[in-house]
């Protein structure tokens, strides 16, 4: 039994983590970024896909907008945009595999032998009004509170990349 | 009763100037020094000799005897409710005798010495040291416990370890030291495993109980002493000889004598006080203090004491005879003085008219503390005039030394017992006590105190006659002014005048006082043979002549043997280096070096090679870091997941 | 193919998150290094939106976590872009295999 909207599903899921395995080894770094960049527009689709539009929005807006551009740019500034990444040696990347996997079958199989609760699917998803209702609400199920915490890590993450990046005037002594 | 506090003052006087010289000295009282010590001393020296005045004459006898009295007695450590150590003060007439000839000859040294001694860059530490010293001895004198003695013992050993070993940038000096602790430690170890079987039969550190348990038959720890025995010997005997090997090792006994010509390298006051009155006659004190148990309980061990004495006395003298060191002469005189002490002490008998030789010894301890402080003062003004030790150098010095020659011909006069000097009457009682009870020994007591006089009258015509007067540059006080004079007068005016202590009645083994009984026809033999000595030196060396070395030639192997001190101290190094260092030391060294050394490196090395393999772990590379991490990560997971949860019984579906 | 629901959002986050471990585990560039971490992070947030909205529908804790931690991802990759460039700078390389210097 396909529908649209499972097919859609399956080919979003399918783009998506085809982008990441090319993302992590693709030789090339700005093709990387570019994998990257399609990785984080599946995932959005997804979100899309869980009618979860808000959700969404903000993916596309700070992760494509915002990190990647960072990324692209970052890398531009190192100067390594023609050149090929150095490859890694051949042992480290069938531990690192062979790592990754057995992580991910010990996961899956938790996941599978786990027996979530119902799913329930008959109610919708929220919208933009009770988002910013709850985000800025004070009592019950208020979210105002780690808001304002997130704001002052932003600030301070600023001050820290400026601290950082700034470039130290050799000393005149 | 005496008075427990004058009494604990005397000890704490020199106590208090070691700790306020020892600490602040050399910062505050650089030039003071002296005379703050000397100070503190004369007011110890006045309390003892106030002390002895009030216990000899004024509540010391009740009933013709005198009593012991403990002014002080507390519990220091507690082992048990039967075996605990005290400390305490203990007053009785040998004490109170040592008392006062400590103090007395330290005072003369501290005095002396603010002449001797004065521009030392070290001079508030030797009075310090001096401090240490005497208050040790005077512990060690009124211990009223063997325990309590024992430390007081190691302190005196200590102290003139630091004595000796002043001049520390002279490595003679470090090494005669070293020599004297070794040697004399030693002999200590033999003292301490005395006092574990003393203690250990008679279930007492105390010596009135000890001596009480261990000489009344028919006591438990009498009979107990008695049965144990090994090696065909019984307990207590074993016990009393090892104490008396500590005695002989203080003592400088043959053959445990060998510490004391070197310890000639300190200052020569030091000399003064080690070998007058202090630590050489501890071992004589020693065995006074346990006379009870020697004499009725281990009468074979005394006649150790005697041949051991003998031994000493004849062999020091030949020795000092052939010696060209004015205080290694001194000091093997010295050695023979203590053998007249032992073996008059070891001749005696508990009790009464048999006590004689007892009260003799300790006579002979007295007068010998006088004559001979004052032998060894005398040489420290001869040293600081003609810079040097060696007779040779000396010679025609009594014109440039007056003071000095006179007091020295005085002791020399006591020393070789020509009355009325002191040493006269010390000696003939000792001769009079040997002479009813042992004859053997009273013949070689005879000789050996001819030797005395013909190697002191040999050490005197030496320095004072034989050359006509070289010098004439005297710079100043050639004597070195009042300090060093006083010292001389005071003790020379001891050494004339100490004979005519009525020793008998104040001294003797029960308490009792017993008559010492000088006949005149008695007195001729010995008299005469010093006279004869004093003759033959005078013929010998009283001006410049070939017959010494004549006389030399023809004892030709037995001179050399004198001089060469009978070799005692090359058959020690011969002991030590030949057989010790290559049966113990060597094989000894090797396990050291190859086995705990190769341990000790193996593991080092070990570290070290495991160290550089695992170091690698630490690249410093972060993907690696991670990669540990996820691994360790993943396998707890999977060991809690499957071991823990499973086996608690939590499951999934 | 069955119809999409939990699980299969899951398998995605699991692909996700250990193609990322598997990235940071083997590449050399400090850049890339971070673009895995960015997959970790985003593999993460499906996770918050699954659950969300298949067991707990009614509610938006998920919805919010993952809000804070598009926020925090934001600033982390801001911060780290600056170390990184500052490594640069020092270093004249972005290699992990040289940055090396806190070792035995």
């Amino acid at each position: 039994m396909m529908n649209g909207s499972t097919i859609l599903f399956y080919l979003l899921a399918a783009f998506t983590m085809a982008s990441a395995l090319l993302s992590v080894s693709t030789r090339q770094i700005f093709r990387a970024a570019i994998y990257l960049l399609f990785t984080l527009i599946g995932i959005a689709g997804i979100y899309f896909w869980l009618s979860y539009e808000f959700i969404a929005a903000v993916q596309i807006v700070v992760y494509v907008g915002g990190i990647v551009v960072l990324i692209i740019f970052s890398i531009f500034l190192t100067q390594q945009t023609g050149e090929k990444l150095p490859s890694q040696r051949l042992d480290r990347k069938i531990f690192a595999a062979l790592a990754a996997f057995c992580g991910f079958a010990l996961t899956m199989l938790q996941v599978y032998k786990h027996a979530f609760g119902p799913s329930r699917q008959e109610v919708p998803s929220p919208d933009v009004r009770r988002i910013g209702q709850a985000m800025m609400g004070v009592g019950q199920g208020g979210y105002a509170l780690p808001f304002e915490i997130i704001s002052m890590l932003l600030l301070a993450a600023m001050i820290g990349c400026i601290v950082i990046a700034l470039r130290i005037k050799p000393s005149k002594s | 009763m005496p008075n427990a506090t004058l009494i604990a003052l005397i000890l704490l006087l020199p106590l208090a100037g070691f700790v306020l010289l020892g600490l602040f000295g050399r910062k505050y009282f650089r030039n003071s020094a002296g005379l703050i010590a000397t100070l503190l001393l004369f007011a110890a020296a006045a309390i003892a000799l106030y002390t002895a005045y009030e216990y000899f004459f004024v509540y010391g006898r009740t009933g013709g005897v005198y009593q012991k009295f403990y002014p002080l007695q507390f519990t220091w450590l507690e082992f048990s409710k039967g075996l605990s150590i005290d400390m305490g003060l203990l007053i009785d007439p040998i004490s109170v005798m040592m008392l006062v000839i400590v103090t007395f000859v330290s005072l003369m040294v501290h005095i002396y010495s603010l002449g001797y001694m004065k521009g030392e860059t070290r001079f508030s530490t030797y009075y310090a040291f001096l401090g240490l010293f005497t208050f040790s001895m005077l512990g060690l004198v009124v211990s009223s416990n063997i325990f309590q003695m024992y430390i007081f013992w190691e302190l005196v050993g200590v102290s003139s370890f630091l004595l000796i070993g002043y001049y520390y940038d002279k490595p003679s000096a470090v090494a005669a030291c070293k020599k004297a602790f070794i040697v004399t430690r030693f002999a200590d170890l033999g003292f301490l495993i005395g006092i574990l079987v003393l203690s250990y039969c008679s279930g007492s550190l105390d010596f009135a109980t000890l001596t009480e348990r261990l000489t009344s038959p028919g006591t438990m720890a009498y009979g107990n002493a008695l049965s144990y025995s090994f090696l065909g010997v019984s307990a207590i005997t074993w016990g009393t000889a090892l104490v008396f090997i500590g005695g002989a090792g203080k003592s400088a006994m043959f053959p445990l004598h060998i510490w004391l010509p070197d310890a000639m390298e300190g200052p020569t006051p030091v000399s003064a006080l080690i070998h007058a009155a202090t630590m050489v006659v501890a071992g004589v004190y020693l065995v006074a203090r346990l006379f009870p148990v020697f004499a009725l309980t281990t009468p074979r061990v005394l006649e150790l004491v005697v041949w051991v004495g003998v031994v000493s006395a004849v062999i020091a003298a030949l020795i000092a005879c052939t010696q060209t060191d004015i205080k290694r002469v001194l000091a093997y005189s010295t050695m023979s003085q203590i053998g007249f002490m032992m073996f008059a002490l070891g001749n005696a008998g508990y009790g009464g008219a048999q006590g004689m030789g007892f009260t003799a010894s300790l006579f002979h301890l007295t007068t010998h503390a006088m004559f001979k402080a004052l032998l060894f003062l005398g040489a420290g003004t001869l040293i600081h005039f003609v810079h040097s030790n060696e007779i040779r150098d000396m010679g025609g010095l009594r014109k440039q030394l007056p003071i000095t020659h006179l007091t020295f011909l005085v002791a020399c006069l006591a020393i070789a017992g020509i009355p009325p000097f002191a040493g006269f009457f010390s000696k003939e009682e000792i001769l009079f006590s040997l002479y009813s009870r042992n004859r053997l020994v009273y013949w070689i007591a005879l000789f050996t105190s001819g030797l005395t006089a013909f190697y002191m009258f040999r050490l005197y015509f030496r320095i004072f006659w034989n050359k006509p007067p070289t010098r004439k540059d005297s710079h100043g006080h050639p004597e070195g002014g009042l300090a060093m004079t006083a010292p001389l007068i005071l003790l020379a005016l001891g050494s004339a005048g100490a004979g005519f202590i009525p020793f008998g009645s104040l001294v003797s083994t029960d308490g009792k006082a017993i008559e010492s009984s000088i006949s005149p026809l008695f007195s001729l033999a010995p008299v005469a043979l010093g006279l004869t000595g004093i003759v033959l030196a005078g013929w010998l060396y009283r001006i410049q002549n070939d017959r010494p070395a004549r006389l030399a030639s023809s004892f030709k192997g037995f001179y050399r043997a004198c001089y060469h001190k009978f070799y005692i101290d090359e058959v020690y190094l011969f002991i030590t280096k030949k057989v010790i260092f290559n049966a113990i030391g060597r094989p000894a060294a090797w396990f050291d070096r190859n086995v705990a050394d190769g341990l000790v490196n193996f593991t080092g090395s070990a570290a070290l090679v495991i160290s550089e393999k695992i170091k690698k772990i630490q690249s410093g590379r972060v993907q690696q870091y991670a990669l540990y991490f996820l691994t360790g990560l993943l396998i707890l997971a999977a060991f809690f997941i499957y071991v823990f949860v499973s086996q608690a019984g939590i499951s999934d579906k | 193919m069955t119809q999409p629901g939990l699980y299969h959002i899951l398998l995605i986050s699991a692909v996700l998150f250990f193609t990322g471990v598997y990235g940071f585990l083997t590449r050399r560039n400090l850049i890339t290094m971070l673009m895995s971490i960015e997959l970790i992070l985003n593999s993460v947030n499906l996770n918050f939106i699954a659950f969300n909205k298949y067991l707990w529908p009614e509610a938006m804790d998920g919805l919010f976590f993952v809000l804070f931690i598009i926020a925090i991802a934001a600033a982390e990759a801001a911060v780290a872009i600056a170390i990184i460039i500052n490594l640069y700078r020092s270093h004249h390389s972005i290699d992990v295999e040289q940055a090396e210097d806190l070792k035995y």
